[in-house]
């Protein structure tokens, strides 16, 4: 989505915003951008940086939510992510993790291979959530509602969806300079 | 023909205790008896499966997926670009459908290549016979934790008691 059209925030800003109330949570970031921007803005051991598999980012959470139920587990997602693993909001709706919040930063394009548009603009992906089974789902635009929705699922018993209107800037960022079986072990250790 | 009790009582014995999957007829009655013990937590997708053991590993559990061999079609990227790329170990136990080409014609040709498709992706596999089950079961152990990557015990219809003896 461009800035013009009404989204004033980046991916990049609503993540920060995230971040900042996030202390020893574990974090699965999707492939991409967001892994990068999210390493970028705040590195922490309890991050699991995803390189491919698309779309398997909330499965990954769905497993450690169900291996650690004292654990409150965060997915940061994007909607080209979500469209294609649609099938595990199924299984998350119908398992029902209580330590299950999955952010959603729309931004209705793929935006690692060039922008090409997603089909979320017209597909509400927290109302396929909520019909799918999420307790809570919430959208919102202004990084006032973002926040204050995060604090409320923080509190409530998931699983949650948080979507987030985002517009189609990246931040200048690198890769995510670790190994990918040392971003294992890190994440391992840390959910100890 | 071996009880899917005292199959799912071994594999417990290396460890394992964590299982997911989607269903096939030759892993019926593996599944019935994992759901009646509420140790199985249903997938709706092989890769979702896999994905889902990935987390529960990197929680501390040694997990299993279940599923067919057509299964191994849908997981193939999460297979290489998580598990593989991570080093991220699984148990995959996969039914054999189309084997010796006696099956419907969907699981022919996968039926037909299982062997040399997991050798490509380079997947220690091994097939589940009754008479050398226990050293199969111990060999499944050895790898996954030596090699910290998936691998697969294949069965093949008739040899665990499932839906269709």
């Amino acid at each position: 989505m461009r800035p013009e059209q009404g989204t004033m925030q980046s991916r990049a800003m609503a993540m920060a915003a995230l971040l900042e109330l996030l202390t020893d949570q574990p974090v699965i970031i999707c492939n991409g951008f967001p892994s990068r921007e999210a390493y970028k803005i705040a590195d922490r051991p309890t991050h699991f940086y995803m390189i491919g598999s698309m779309g398997s980012a909330p499965a990954i959470g769905l497993g450690v939510a169900l291996a650690k139920p004292k654990k409150q587990v965060v997915i940061f997602d994007g909607d080209g992510n979500v469209l294609m693993g649609m099938g595990t909001l199924a299984t998350v709706g119908a398992l029902r993790p209580k330590n299950f919040i999955h952010v959603v930063f729309d931004n209705e394009v793929y935006g690692s291979t060039g922008n090409q548009p997603t089909i979320s603009n017209v597909v509400p992906l927290e109302k396929v959530a909520k019909a799918a089974g999420y307790v809570n789902v919430e959208r919102v635009r202004e990084r006032e509602d973002l926040v204050y929705e995060f604090k409320d699922m923080l509190k409530k018993d998931g699983p949650n969806m948080l979507l987030v209107k985002v517009n189609e800037m990246v931040e200048d960022v690198g890769r995510v300079m670790l190994d990918p079986p040392d971003i294992t072990k890190r994440f391992m250790n840390a959910l100890e | 023909m071996i009880e899917s009790d005292a199959f799912i009582q071994a594999l417990q014995d290396i460890g394992v205790d964590f299982f997911t999957g989607v269903p096939d007829s030759i892993l019926a009655g593996i599944i019935a008896d994992l759901m009646e013990r509420r140790l199985y937590t249903p997938a709706v997708r092989e890769d979702e499966a896999v994905a889902m053991a990935a987390g529960a590993y990197m929680s501390g559990k040694i997990p299993a997926v279940l599923m067919q061999n057509s299964g191994l079609g849908t997981s193939l990227n999460t297979l290489i670009s998580l598990n593989m790329i991570y080093c991220q170990p699984c148990i995959l136990i996969v039914s054999w459908r189309g084997y010796q080409g006696k099956d419907a014609p969907e699981h022919l040709v996968m039926g037909e290549v299982m062997p040399q498709f997991l050798d490509t992706m380079k997947i220690p596999h091994r097939t589940l016979s009754e008479k050398t089950a226990i050293d199969d079961l111990k060999w499944l152990a050895e790898t996954f934790m030596k090699q910290r990557i998936p691998v697969a015990l294949l069965i093949t219809k008739g040899v665990v008691k499932g839906l269709h003896p």
